[in-house]
């Protein structure tokens, strides 16, 4: 039986799944309801000084029959009196003491604020403060939150305030909008930071209404850019959680965030680093029963591959995350169409024709029917072909076995590595009459 | 007559994996789902379905056969377009249900395939139960008590267990490979089975055990009570579709014009299959009109795709024939008519059990499935014998 118990930077919970910082954490109710259907921790949505949300204030993107594959908001930060939030705190502790409850802050730039809610804060027996240095809407036109999170000498300097007055862990949530995170997580790490949660928002304008020409989400005709999120995000997530996991200078757990929909989402992440996850658009939509498939769905699959703890799982693809300049340039794929699955859409044909490297043929039989073939000497192992083939299993990239030494570029420049035969190229101009 | 196997072939093949993701992703994942509300063993319908969706099968299977024991038999047998389909809250939006029968066999079907155990005995509580008859509703007693760690003792009258899933569902719908798998994994939970023990009092049961349980089923099917009923070719449903179950399809004897007296679900699954087994006509005769069938609309129609007739309005008055059956006379709104028939296949419904009396008001006594409800669908037998174990639970830690 897997056992999901995890210690994050000193935070104890029953499993590694926490609600995000965010609407579904604003209120004793909610957390509670959260941690009674299974949740193992909670970032509360973010305290500081009380603000004034518009109205309407989140957009959503859909991708063909998929609602909400992608969602942002121009939401604030909490809009309830400090000492509410704070009250609710200390009762959820009281009640549930196994599951972790952490307060994300935000207030103005100075010592003296920051140094007053953190004391505030601790009093209320919570087991963590995670800083938010990543709305980039609203907060950041105040030189809080992204304001902060942009600049490595201004996360540097309120890390060190907090940690003046801290006496529980301080974990710092990170913004992707950012040219290379690992600039600031190095500047929270020199600040004191115990742990790292990434990724915040996303800078975003989910969409134009053509009618009208407001984007979304309209306050009456007008918006602003908002924070991304959801399951279009993960991606970029991923990349940014292995960055920071990766950097020789950062050592302090690391807590994924950013589009955790399934159990294979929170695997993936673990996989690359993260300690625990967190989670917010997916409960959004669909509520916080989908905690109940995170835990069964990941345990599962523990059991089967035999990882007894997340131990076992954590930062297992890290030494798989290589520098382009290593990969094997002589690492043969060839894609592969098993001809009795296909079902002749010609997807791949249509692709590979006009986006990549014109590499598959289509032939027509005498009974009407049709064929595509993969040309051989032309295809390069793209992926793209199966990247669009409808049908599981149809296409599948072959690994070419042949005598040839992996090279890679660092190899190739410096003159010691032999590069295998590469596939022909094809000037379509001359190709296209004998292809008709 | 071509190959008669490939006539009673699965009328629901599987689900390709594509097409099962495909659908499974279809689902809304409703709140409090109207699919759950209806089914009678509240599977939880939306939870399954994600599962699939995201890859957790194993997770997928034990939701379902958590709520229901029989979830495997339920995925080809449930009369879903009035369940959890026809609750779908697409078909509120126009648009077709999920196939949530085909997504639940889909994921059951992993256990089988994968032989996968996911219940095991609970720790040993001595007190020992008895159930009398190994259908749906026995059995799905027994699967919960035994989760519970109480001793159980199955009495079943025939040779093989199962109950009418292995002797009486439609073979297009449901196989004995399928319905004896099903009923192995219960017993692999430690259920003793004693096979071809016909229990006629419970008298002796209750000396020995701390309960019983007792779902023997509905009796014979009830009699015409008109002349020449018992000439040779008269057979009465049940009979005809246990004979074609337990056979060879070949070997079962049917007519060139068949006649079924009836217009229940029995009825259905007589008149299709006397035609698949080669009738070349098989007709429903039914005294009352095509808006008074008791059969549900789809089996209707599937009779009808089948090629089989109806007959209404014709009431059966007797049957004609030297020492055969050569024609039944019915009465219509135009008088007496005799249609000229080979077989008649009575399906006019079950009596009750008449070997066996249980009392009312014993504590110690529990009945379910349709010696208990007149007569319904396995999900209801699997349902009452679900919650007969946790009452009979209940009744044993007080004591």
């Amino acid at each position: 039986m897997a056992d999901l118990r995890t210690n994050f930077a000193g935070i104890k919970s029953p499993n590694p799944f926490w609600l995000a910082s965010g609407p579904p954490t604003n209120t004793y109710g909610q957390v509670a309801k959260a941690f009674d259907m299974g949740w193992g921790g909670a970032v509360w949505k973010t305290i500081g000084d009380p603000i004034i949300n518009v109205f309407s204030r989140y957009g959503s993107v859909d991708l063909g029959t998929t609602r909400m594959m992608g969602f942002n908001n121009i939401e604030l930060i909490s809009d309830r009196p400090i000492d509410d939030n704070l009250k609710e705190i200390a009762e959820v502790k009281r009640n549930y003491p196994k599951h972790a409850i952490i307060a994300s802050l935000m207030v103005e730039s100075t010592r003296e604020a920051w140094h007053d809610i953190v004391k505030r804060t601790q009093d209320t027996g919570a087991d963590g403060i995670e800083l938010n240095f990543g709305c980039p809407h609203g907060m950041s036109e105040r030189g809080m939150g992204s304001a902060v999170g942009q600049v490595p000498d201004y996360t540097c300097q309120i890390i060190e305030w907090v940690k003046e007055v801290a006496t529980i862990p301080v974990i710092v949530k990170l913004t992707p909008n950012v040219t290379d995170i690992t600039y600031i997580a190095r500047a929270a790490v020199k600040g004191g930071a115990d742990a790292l949660s990434l990724i915040n928002t996303i800078n975003s304008i989910v969409s134009v209404d053509l009618d009208t020409f407001a984007p979304a989400p309209s306050v009456g005709g007008k918006s602003s850019h908002g924070g991304y999120c959801g399951p279009a995000v993960k991606p970029i997530a991923l990349h940014l959680v292995s960055a920071v996991a990766k950097d020789a200078q950062v050592k302090i757990p690391i807590s994924g965030i950013g589009g955790i929909s399934t159990w294979r989402d929170a695997a993936e992440f673990i996989a690359l680093g993260a300690g625990s996850l967190q989670v917010c658009t997916a409960v959004m939509h669909y509520g916080f029963r989908i905690v109940e498939d995170l835990i069964d769905g990941l345990s599962n699959w523990m059991d089967e591959k035999g990882h007894r703890t997340l131990a076992d799982v954590r930062g297992r693809a890290l030494p798989n995350v290589a520098k382009w300049e290593e990969l094997d340039l002589n690492y043969h794929l060839l894609a592969h169409i098993d001809q009795d699955k296909c079902i002749k859409c010609e997807l791949c044909w249509t692709a590979c024709e006009d986006g990549a490297h014109q590499a598959i043929r289509r032939l027509p039989r005498a009974n009407g029917g049709r064929v595509v073939e993969i040309i051989e000497e032309a295809c390069v192992g793209c992926n793209l072909c199966a990247a669009v083939c409808p049908v599981q299993g149809c296409i599948t990239m072959q690994h070419v076995k042949n005598d040839d030494a992996p090279v890679s570029w660092k190899d190739y420049l410096a003159g010691t590595g032999k590069l295998a035969a590469r596939p022909a190229q094809f000037h379509t101009a001359d190709w296209a009459p004998s292809r008709k | 007559m071509g190959d008669l196997a490939q006539n009673f072939a699965d009328i629901a093949p599987p689900l390709t994996p594509d097409y099962a993701l495909l659908e499974a992703n279809q689902c809304l994942f409703c709140h409090d789902a109207p699919c759950t509300i209806a089914c009678p063993t509240h599977i939880d319908v939306p939870a399954f379905i994600k599962k699939i969706a995201t890859g957790n099968l194993r997770g997928s299977a034990r939701v379902i056969l958590e709520a229901n024991p029989f979830g495997h038999s339920c995925a080809r047998a449930c009369p879903v377009e009035v369940l959890c389909e026809g609750a779908c809250v697409l078909n509120d939006r126009d648009e077709q249900p999920i196939k949530i029968a085909l997504l639940q066999r889909h994921a059951t079907d992993q256990v089988l395939a994968r032989k996968l155990k996911l219940f095991e005995p609970g720790k040993t509580t001595g007190k020992k139960v008895a159930i009398v008859g190994a259908g749906p509703a026995g059995l799905s007693c027994a699967r919960d008590l035994r989760r519970r760690g109480h001793t159980v003792t199955v009495f079943e009258a025939k040779p093989q267990p199962g109950g009418l899933n292995t002797y009486g569902i439609a073979e297009y719908k449901l196989k004995a490979d399928v319905a004896l798998a099903e009923v192995q994994d219960i017993l692999d939970l430690g259920v003793e089975l004693k096979l071809g023990v016909t229990v006629d009092s419970l008298e002796p049961l209750l000396k020995q055990y701390d309960a019983v349980f007792v779902g023997v089923g509905l009796g014979k099917t009830k009699g015409l009570g008109i002349p020449g009923e018992d000439l040779d070719g008269v057979v009465d449903a049940l009979t005809f579709i246990e004979h074609l179950k337990t056979h060879p399809y070949h070997e079962t004897r049917v007519g060139k014009r068949v006649l079924v007296i009836g217009a229940g679900n029995t009825a259905i699954d007589a008149v299709t299959q006397a035609k698949r087994l080669g009738a070349e006509e098989s007709t429903i005769v039914y005294r009352r009109g095509e808006v008074d069938m008791p059969c549900y609309d789809y089996e209707y129609e599937l009779a009808k795709r089948d090629g089989c007739g109806f007959r209404f309005h014709a009431s059966p008055k007797r049957v004609v024939g030297n020492g055969r059956v050569e024609g039944l006379e019915v009465e219509t709104a135009q008088g007496r008519e005799t249609i000229p028939c080979d077989m008649v296949i009575v399906a006019i419904g079950q009596g009750a059990r008449t070997d066996l009396a249980w009392p009312k008001n014993d504590p110690r006594v529990f009945v379910g499935g349709d010696c208990a409800n007149g007569g319904a669908e396995i999900v209801n037998a699997a349902a009452e014998g679900v919650q007969a174990a946790k009452r009979i639970h209940e009744g044993l830690s007080r004591r």
